[in-house]
């Protein structure tokens, strides 16, 4: 029950991040991040085998965030687990910084793979899951995709690839927040019943509401202790701008920005409920 | 030498792929394609280190950026026209981007493809390889040379692409007689009239060519530029200044490749008259490898003829 908390306590700062790197920036994508970020805090607090202090660690688990438009998210968590200094975090975007618009993993400490090319992160991890086995590492192989992203037919390359191989190291989570950058995602390209895609393609496939840090973390859970010889995937429902009051379920917030009184009442919902967890946490 | 085994590039290739990786511990992935590229040698030799990934070469490349990210080279293998034009965005993103260590291997390069035609005929992925930052490219000319490529691509990091035809030709080095260095051109032939500078399996018609125009009193200077990207500035430069005049020849787009990766240095450093052959910005089609160059104007003969009214 504590570790859940702090994986909530981890979400909402990850979330408060998140909004001070896009405001900072006057750019990037805060919908897409804030749905993700219970998935991001899971993974980072409990199940990923990581070292800051050494992000060379040739057999660390990694992560892959295919949705590489996400970066805010991913930067909060590096940070946030000592990766880089937080206050960098306001340099996201800026000509002089090393945080670059998408996740390069040539010039920020933590990031695994180079993203922001819709559905490569995905055939990426698939890579590094096939040399893991081979190298005899015993590691995990995290990738996070957007539902969006799904319209991208190497995603299913992929995944027909994963399945052929057995690669039961390997664990997909799909961010399924149902809006994408023109909106639905069921009226720009239906991508349709995602778990029954997933389950055609022989992976397992758990769904779950993807907010719900306590049904990620018995996910994750099941998946660590499951005798399996195939890939599997979280299929996540999310809300896009999970958090912030006014950026929910609002496909206008894949890619702006908040204005300062935005940015103000986002900042104090999250405060308070980073204050709120932190009270009932001690 | 003409009494010596033809062998094509390709087929050097999935040798020295599989003769190598008993030193050096590398992967390779092809896409369904293995006993067209030849990776089968090294698939029969280490099959724990090859991966089929089917006919889905945009996955292929990002995969091989996967596997690389865990410190061993991966080699990526499939035709040039595939390679480059359905993997280029990935090729871009996933593995020069990050500058990992992914070596495609591209065979079946240019026309001399043959009766598969224009569809299968890569003529313009030098053009689109040579545009991305970090890439590096080689097009080996004969049996030794392919092996130096794979071995400079082994103990070089980063991306490399390796142009590799499917027709069979003669050598044009001796094993352990071939000073390959990365980015760093051959001299084959000394002459002051012209230098031509050409790659791949143009070199052996060039030497010809080069024989030909000798037998007429013009002494050409020829230069095997394995090397394409990082282009050897120094040899170009030399041979502007020593001869006055440059000759280009490939099998590939006259527009963005091997000639004009000279011309950029020659334009720039040393400007000469350069007179560029290759294929003349349109499609190849259907035919016997041979009956392909000559209708292109690649054959010695066509290059000979091409020269003469370049200096007349």
């Amino acid at each position: 029950m504590k570790k859940i908390k702090s994986i909530e306590v981890l979400a909402a700062k990850i979330r408060r991040w998140i909004i001070e790197e896009v405001y900072s920036a006057k750019s990037g994508h805060p919908g897409g991040s804030l749905s993700c970020a219970d998935f991001l805090a899971c993974v980072y607090e409990k199940y990923l085998n990581f070292d800051s202090n050494h992000p060379e660690m040739i057999d660390r688990d990694r992560v892959v965030l295919s949705k590489g438009h996400c970066a805010p998210a991913l930067y909060a968590v590096l940070a946030l687990k000592d990766y880089f200094p937080l206050n960098d975090l306001k340099t996201f975007r800026k000509i002089d910084s090393y945080l670059q618009g998408h996740p390069c993993m040539k010039s920020i400490p933590g990031v695994d793979m180079s993203t922001g090319s819709l559905g490569q992160g995905i055939s990426a991890a698939v890579g590094m899951a096939l040399a893991s086995r081979a190298e005899k590492y015993d590691n995990w192989i995290y990738v996070i995709l957007g539902d969006g992203e799904l319209q991208e037919g190497q995603v299913w390359e992929a995944v027909m690839c994963a399945a052929h191989y057995g690669l039961n190291r390997l664990v997909a989570f799909v961010d399924l927040n149902g809006l994408q950058i023109d909106g639905n995602t069921a009226t720009v390209m239906n991508v349709g019943d995602v778990a029954k895609k997933f389950k055609a393609f022989d992976w397992n496939v758990l769904s779950l509401d993807g907010n719900n840090v306590s049904e990620l973390d018995m996910a994750l859970d099941t998946i660590h202790r499951a005798k399996t010889d195939k890939p599997t995937v979280i299929v996540g429902n999310t809300i896009k701008g999970k958090g912030v009051s006014f950026m929910q379920g609002q496909y206008q917030w894949h890619g702006s920005t908040p204005n300062q009184e935005q940015y103000e009442t986002a900042v104090s919902e999250l405060d308070a409920k980073i204050n709120e967890l932190e009270k009932c946490h001690e | 030498m003409s009494n010596q085994v033809k062998i094509a590039t390709l087929e050097a290739y999935g040798k020295a792929l599989a003769e190598l990786g008993k030193d050096y511990g590398f992967y390779v992935l092809d896409a369904d394609l293995t006993k067209s590229t030849m990776t089968r040698f090294f698939k029969e030799d280490f099959p724990e280190r090859h991966f089929n990934m089917g006919i889905a070469e945009g996955n292929m490349m990002s995969v091989a950026a996967g596997i690389a990210t865990l410190g061993k080279p991966c080699f990526a293998s499939t035709f040039a026209v595939f390679a480059a034009g359905r993997g280029c965005e990935q090729i871009r993103n996933s593995i020069c981007y990050p500058n990992l260590n992914v070596k495609i291997g591209a065979t079946h390069a240019g026309i001399s493809v043959g009766e598969d035609g224009a569809s299968h005929q890569a003529v313009e992925d030098l053009g689109i390889m040579r545009s991305i930052p970090n890439m590096h490219i080689i097009q080996p000319c004969d049996a030794v040379s392919t092996k130096m490529a794979v071995k400079t691509a082994l103990e070089n990091d980063g991306p490399f692409y390796l142009r590799l035809g499917r027709l069979t030709v003669e050598p044009v080095y001796e094993e352990g007689n071939c000073n390959f260095l990365l980015g760093k051109g051959i001299r084959l032939r000394e002459g002051t009239d012209l230098t031509i500078i050409t790659s791949g399996l143009m070199v052996q018609e060039v030497l010809k060519a080069s024989e030909i125009l000798k037998s007429e009193g013009v002494h050409c200077r020829v230069i095997d530029m394995h090397t394409i990207k990082p282009i050897d500035a120094e040899i170009i430069i030399k041979a502007a200044r020593d001869t006055g005049r440059i000759v280009t020849v490939e099998e590939s787009n006259i527009l963005c490749g091997l000639g004009s990766a000279v011309a950029e240095v020659v334009s720039q450093q040393f400007p000469c008259p350069i007179k560029m052959i290759g294929i003349k910005d349109c499609f190849g089609r259907s035919g016997k490898p041979l009956e392909l160059l000559d209708y292109y104007g690649l054959t010695a003969e066509k290059i000979t003829s091409e020269i003469k009214s370049f200096i007349e």
